[in-house]
């Protein structure tokens, strides 16, 4: 990081970005002009540092001091204290919730134990619009070093790393570049998916604003080992950040060299250019994607014929996602063997996930391959909010399943989490609690399904229409013993013979909150409550006739008079007339009225 | 050389070429898997296969899933099982899904009895709905030839394939997304507001009663029980060689006699035929692609060349509506269907010393587009069309139907006169290369003054799009162009506009087949080896007929001498003759 | 033959856009994004043009606009609000916030206010899930947006 003896490092990931992290860097560079440090001191954006709970996050290197919820005015006190006394300013040290220890180094707060950084190695280290700092920690080293390798030597130290597609299905990579290697054609096409769609998934997004060099790096390396000269990145239009770092990558890599024709002398050319989704979050299965590039709705083909056999404008095609690029110049730089030492026998590497839901840490993590779920939720994660009960994590997003309590101790991997009864997916991870109504998230989830739908087959089209509506009718205590027949009769067939990947694991919330929470859907049916009290059909208000005083001020209040009792005597509400409006609650002044 | 690969279903070892699908590996040990929205009309080389329905599933050993049989290619070694109980369950499922989000009015449907959808339904065994819910709901949309109800649309798309990938049209696309998405017209305009042709093929193709045709049967009989109403009939080439099939004849009988009966039995007051209308508009036709070839000749450098044949109405229309600038190019004579109207309301009727306004002409056609055609302003006097309604074959089977005959054995009757003598050169007008095999048989001979010896043109026929081939007149070696189907076309018309066409003359029908694939047609259901059935029974009537060329047609000789003076004369061009529109949006 | 008025600042303004992607018809969706970039929204007679520059038809053109949600033919509000639906923000309440819009603006989603200031619209996960739930409005976004948070957000739009 030549010639600057400290950093001040701004996150300004989304997250950051929206609590002003923008106003912060303005105000800490006027603040370092003012006293005359600018040369000494270097401000630099990064991205995302993965612990949005606590954002805007500001670190301070070389000795990594890490401040949380840093307001513009706070520059002032850092400067002074941190930068010029070299006192650290322990009101916005982040303090860990579970024992109140005080954490000034980032390696150590909770959210980092446990933790490997592959693919984020460099998020948050390094200025992305910056390629220099990419290339002094041996940034497109790895690319310079396939240069010397046989096209065929780089496939196979990615299949011998065991590392598998990080975008959902898990398709070795390796083998995935071998088959594009051996089509033969004039042209062929090395295409990054950043489509990335899943609610609460924001693993890519941060890859992409804060190590943009990784993913260029990484499909070179692709290029060169399946024979393609033309690199494309479809990245959703919602990434205005993660689209102008790009940008501002690809323009600096052809400064350098590092693409365009004759590549560090190794007369290989390669370039890459951009596309833009458009909000349709089937466009993130590789056939639909492909169309989308082409100018057409993002409407899904069957399997075979692969994008690698015939893909963007018919020509082989090879698909990855961003996370799955990422590890790519690790793994050539440090070895297969390297690589295939980190998680379980068959998902190697680590994993990005992004943390979210009623959890103390929200944010991005990275772990190895195998860590339970426990570590992640309790240990990372720091525990349910509000010392709540934890009750189910949904991984996969909404192709994904509820996990209980009896999945904690699972190691995460792809065949662990699918065989029970969920999926890895691109790595959302959202956390619920006591409060959330597992039928509402089923709902929720197949809500997203049906809106997503590209509407070409009959399953998803329908189906996940008719899923929804049967589950709409529960939630709202009309359902019937027999609509969990059909529930699980439905979402069968949709598994079965839905086109694309989108439809045939659209049920997957359905089913699984089915096997883990059958009692709720019980509840909803049979004795019209919801457990959670999510839904306000199903609420009912009752009188707690131990409490009550009779002053007939809740009947006053009701406006369909449907609360009756004589004075001084304990009232009775009428449940069949209430219509849950709540108002004897707030009318009530001796807290005898309550929810059940 | 064919690689083979060998794999079981249900329970037979089978051998096929790689690259077969499940379905036709399947068909090949008889076993006939059931599709809704895959569509493969082998002769005219269309295929749609987008896997959407789903009801073709079938279980392949060892996988997740389960798969589309009608795009998934065998494998060797796979072990299929069509009618498993997964299988059975599942297309049940799926088919209950598609009728969950359809009308139940199938009583009262224009496609009942004639659904595809109804017909899979009822072999799925289907007997209660389990999944209710909403159901889409949409403005029923009138055009002059068309109807959409898209509450009956199925999402099989064959519709869009046919308008955009064989008719290059681009009247229709999928919109919206998932539960939302339906075929329509840009902004979910009207048909009439789009560039849609009125070729019928998306109606030729639905599987339901989504697209069907405008029903002019009722105007009809009131007109045929007025008194006052001389009510005449011309019927179309291709109508003949269908005709039957609404009658389960097998494809390609010729029912001629029988139809002429029918029409009579229906109340009719004059039977005609629209061939001899082809006759005379291979005069005017012919005559004038003579003069542009002779002044083209000469060095006029005002004529252009090729010119185009004009009979077909999609066809007028899509030039109108996408090559408005080559719009002097095509024949200015209107289509026979327009010629027999424009005679029988004022050559007829004055024979018949009956009022304009008291004639009622309708005519039954192969085509949607001749119902839009005839209402066209410019095929009016004083507001009255020259042709009243125009029906459809199915509409005259219906017809028919409800008039208690029994169509199979009625004795043959011929058509009346003057206007019922045709030649064999007007019979071929119904299909592809039918046209301009007509016109060189006369054009030949006007321009040579020799006896064509041989009038079968054999060159010119077949099913492939588009087609061409070299005629020599006396030493002029004349370039001919086929095309149908209107993609074929627009390949053609984009030579011209690039100044690469090499021909002479272009014959262009908007339907695949030509009109005995029109989209007022018996309903094919796909297989469309019908078509060339029809094609065979029009041909084998030409070569029965004593005269087949149309100069030699004794009511027509009568007509020029009684009526009509010289082909493209004066009176020619007012009765006979057309202009054309520019119908392409202008954005300021 | 329909005349489409559309005024010829606009309409060079489009035969531009589609020109700078060579007017392929691969580019509509790289056209789509600049035009709405450019107007706000894509009405049907921009569409119009973009299908004739691009020699496609005007059908396959609205097929994509209505296929991809990011794409819009209604012109949104002075200060288009968009409420954040992710899983994130769901589970955080967001379902309520957005109700709490919608109460007191009275507009449906995907309508304009009858003044023209606001539009609501729902989004899908904008990475700040730290913050859920997440409204933005305009540039800026809002964080941990409570129900009661709603009236006082408005506030500063009002004035």
């Amino acid at each position: 990081m030549g010639k600057y003896k400290m950093h001040i490092l701004i996150c300004s990931g989304a997250g950051c970005r929206a609590s002003a992290s923008e106003l912060i860097q303005n105000k800490f560079e006027l603040v370092l002009k003012a006293k005359g440090l600018e040369n000494e001191v270097q401000v630099v954006t990064t991205a995302c540092f993965g612990f949005c709970e606590k954002g805007p996050i500001v670190k301070i290197l070389p000795d990594n001091t890490f401040y949380i919820e840093v307001k513009p005015e706070d520059a002032e006190e850092i400067i002074e204290e941190h930068i010029i006394k070299g006192r650290q300013v322990s009101r916005l040290l982040y303090a860990a919730t579970i024992n109140k220890e005080v954490v000034s180094n980032a390696q150590n707060s909770g959210l980092h134990k446990k933790q490997i950084r592959v693919a984020l190695r460099n998020c948050g280290f390094i200025d992305p619009e910056n390629i220099e700092e990419y290339i002094a920690r041996d940034g497109y080293s790895a690319l310079g070093k396939c240069f010397e390798m046989l096209p065929q030597t780089v496939v196979d130290v990615i299949k011998e790393s065991g590392l598998r597609g990080r975008g959902g299905g898990g398709f070795p990579t390796g083998l995935k570049w071998e088959i594009a290697s051996k089509y033969k054609a004039d042209q062929k096409y090395v295409v990054c998916n950043a489509d990335e769609g899943d609610p609460g998934a924001f693993m890519d997004r941060s890859i992409l604003e804060g190590d943009p060099h990784s993913v260029l790096e990484a499909m070179a390396i692709c290029a060169y080992s399946i024979g393609a000269d033309q690199g494309i990145i479809y990245v959703r239009a919602e990434y205005p950040l993660a689209i102008e770092r790009l940008k501002v990558a690809i323009n600096q890599a052809r400064q350098y060299g590092l693409l365009g024709n004759d590549i560090l002398g190794s007369g290989f050319n390669f370039d890459v250019e951009m596309r833009y989704g458009a909000g349709a979050f089937v466009c993130g299965e590789e056939t639909a994607l492909i169309y989308s590039m082409e100018g057409l709705r993002g409407e899904p083909t069957i399997k075979p014929p692969f994008p690698t056999e015939s893909g963007y404008k018919g020509k082989p095609t090879n698909v990855n996602n961003v996370e799955t690029f990422a590890n790519i110049p690790v793994i050539i730089n440090k070895g297969a063997k390297w690589f295939s030492s980190i998680g379980t026998e068959k998902s190697k590497g680590t994993k990005v996930f992004a943390l979210a839901g009623n959890i103390n840490n929200v944010g991005l993590i990275e772990v190895p391959m195998g860590t339970t779920l426990r570590e992640v939720i309790y240990e990372i994660g720091g525990g349910i909010k509000d010392g709540k009960k934890f009750k189910a994590v949904q991984t996969g997003g909404p192709s994904g399943g509820c996990l209980t309590e009896k999945h904690l101790d699972t190691p995460i991997d792809f065949d662990n989490l699918l065989a029970a009864g969920s999926m890895m997916g691109s790595g959302g991870m959202i956390v619920m609690d006591e409060d959330d109504c597992m039928v509402s998230m089923a709902k929720f989830y197949i809500e997203f399904s049906v809106e997503e739908s590209c509407g070409k087959c009959t399953p998803c089209r329908i189906g996940n229409k008719r899923l929804y509506e049967i589950l709409d009718k529960i939630t709202k205590g009309e359902g019937t013993l027999n609509d969990l027949d059909l529930l699980r009769n439905l979402s069968g067939v949709i598994k079965d013979t839905s086109l694309c990947g989108l439809g045939q694991t659209s049920p997957n919330p359905v089913l699984s909150t089915l096997d883990n929470f059958y009692d709720e859907y019980i509840a909803h049916i049979v004795d019209h409550k919801c457990p959670a009290g999510r839904f306000k059909a199903l609420l009912q208000y009752a009188i707690n006739p131990e409490l009550c005083v009779g002053c007939t001020l809740c009947a006053k209040n009701c406006p369909v008079n449907c609360i009756s009792g004589e004075r001084k005597k304990a009232h009775v509400i009428d449940f069949e007339k209430c219509i849950k409006c709540g108002a004897c609650m707030d009318a009530c002044k001796f807290n005898a009225i309550s929810i059940q | 050389m064919e690689q083979m690969i060998k794999l079981t279903i249900d329970n037979k070892d089978i051998e096929v070429v790689q690259g077969t699908t499940i379905l036709e590996a399947a068909k090949i040990i008889g076993v006939d898997i059931p599709t809704l929205c895959y569509m493969h009309l082998e002769d005219l080389d269309i295929e749609h296969n987008p896997g959407g329905c789903r009801i073709c599933v079938v279980e392949v050993e060892g996988r997740k899933n389960l798969a589309s049989s009608c795009n998934t290619k065998c494998v060797a070694g796979m072990n299929i099982k069509t009618h498993s109980m997964r299988v059975l369950n599942a297309r049940k499922t799926v088919m209950e899904l598609i009728l969950s989000d359809h009308p139940a009015d199938c009583l009262v449907c224009a496609k009942s009895g004639n659904c595809d959808l109804q017909t899979m339904a009822n072999n799925l065994g289907v007997r209660e709905i389990h999944y209710k819910g909403e159901q889409s709901t949409y403005r029923v949309d009138y055009s002059p030839s068309i109807i959409r109800d898209m509450d009956k649309c199925i999402m099989c798309r064959r519709c869009e394939t046919m308008c955009n990938v064989v008719q290059t049209v681009g009247a229709l696309s999928a919109i919206n997304r998932g539960f939302e998405t339906v075929v329509s017209p840009a902004f979910e305009m009207n048909l009439e507001k789009s560039p849609c042709t009125y070729c019928g093929q998306c109606v030729a193709v639905c599987p339901t009663g989504a697209l069907t045709e405008k029903d002019h049967t009722n105007h009809l009989i009131g007109d045929l029980a007025d008194p006052n109403k001389t009510v005449i009939v011309q019927t179309a080439p291709a109508v003949r060689a269908a005709l039957g099939e609404e009658f389960g004849m097998v494809p390609g009988i010729l029912v001629t006699g029988k139809m002429v009966a029918a029409l009579r039995n229906l109340g009719f007051d004059r039977v005609f035929d629209t061939d001899f209308a082809a006759d005379l508009t291979i005069m005017e036709e012919g005559t004038e692609l003579l003069q542009r070839l002779d002044a083209f000749l000469k060095g006029d450098k005002k004529v252009k060349l090729p010119i185009l044949t004009s009979c077909c109405p999609a066809w007028v229309n899509f030039f109108e509506h996408h090559f408005p600038d080559m719009k002097d190019i095509p024949s200015t004579a209107r289509s026979p269907q327009q010629i027999f109207g424009s005679i029988a309301k004022t050559y007829l009727a004055n024979k018949m010393g009956i009022k304009r306004e008291d004639m009622t002409v309708v005519s039954v056609m192969p085509c949607l587009a001749k119902k839009y055609e005839c209402q066209r302003d410019e095929f009016k006097v004083d507001g009255d069309p020259d042709v009243n309604y125009s029906i459809t074959t199915r509409e005259l089977a219906n017809l028919i139907k409800q008039a208690n005959m029994d169509f199979v054995t009625l004795p043959d009757e011929d058509f009346d006169n003057p206007l019922g003598e045709s030649t064999g050169a007007g019979v071929i007008f119904g299909i592809t290369g039918g046209v301009i095999e007509a016109a060189i048989r006369t054009a030949y001979e006007i321009y040579t003054g020799k006896t064509l010896e041989k009038v079968d043109f054999v060159s010119f026929r077949g099913m492939e799009g588009v087609r061409s081939a070299k005629v020599d007149f006396n030493g002029l070696e004349l370039n001919i162009g086929i095309a149908h189907g209107l993609g074929n076309a627009r390949k053609l018309l984009e030579e011209i506009r690039d100044g690469k066409s090499q021909y002479h003359a272009i014959e262009i029908m908007a339907c695949p087949g030509g009109c005995i694939g029109g989209g007022g047609q018996p309903l094919h259901h796909g297989d469309a080896s019908i078509i060339a059935k029809r094609a065979a029974a029009l041909y084998r009537e030409d070569a029965g007929k004593a005269i087949r060329k149309s100069h030699e047609n004794p009511y027509i000789i009568k007509l020029y001498e009684e009526f009509l003076g010289k082909p493209c004369g004066e009176l020619s061009h007012k009765l006979l003759h057309t202009h054309y529109f520019d119908r392409k949006d202008v954005i300021e | 033959m329909a005349k489409i008025k559309l005024g010829k600042d606009k309409l060079d303004k489009l035969i531009e856009i589609c020109k700078s992607f060579n007017n392929e018809s691969s580019e509509l969706i790289n056209v789509l994004h600049q035009t709405q970039k450019n107007f706000g929204y894509i009405p049907a007679e921009v569409q119009e043009v973009i299908a004739r520059e691009l020699n496609v038809s005007v059908a396959h053109v609205y097929g994509v606009v209505t296929f991809y949600s990011f794409f819009t033919m209604v012109p949104k509000g002075e200060f288009p609000i968009s409420v954040c639906m992710g899983t994130a923000c769901y589970v955080r309440g967001s379902d309520k916030v957005l109700e709490e819009f919608i109460k007191q603006l009275k507009v449906p989603v995907g309508q304009l206010t009858e003044d023209g200031k606001f539009s609501i619209s729902c989004l899908r996960c904008v990475g700040a899930c730290g913050l859920a739930p997440v409204v933005t409005i305009g540039e800026r976004t809002y964080g941990r947006v409570a129900v009661g948070d709603v009236a006082d957000i408005l506030k500063e739009y009002q004035g």
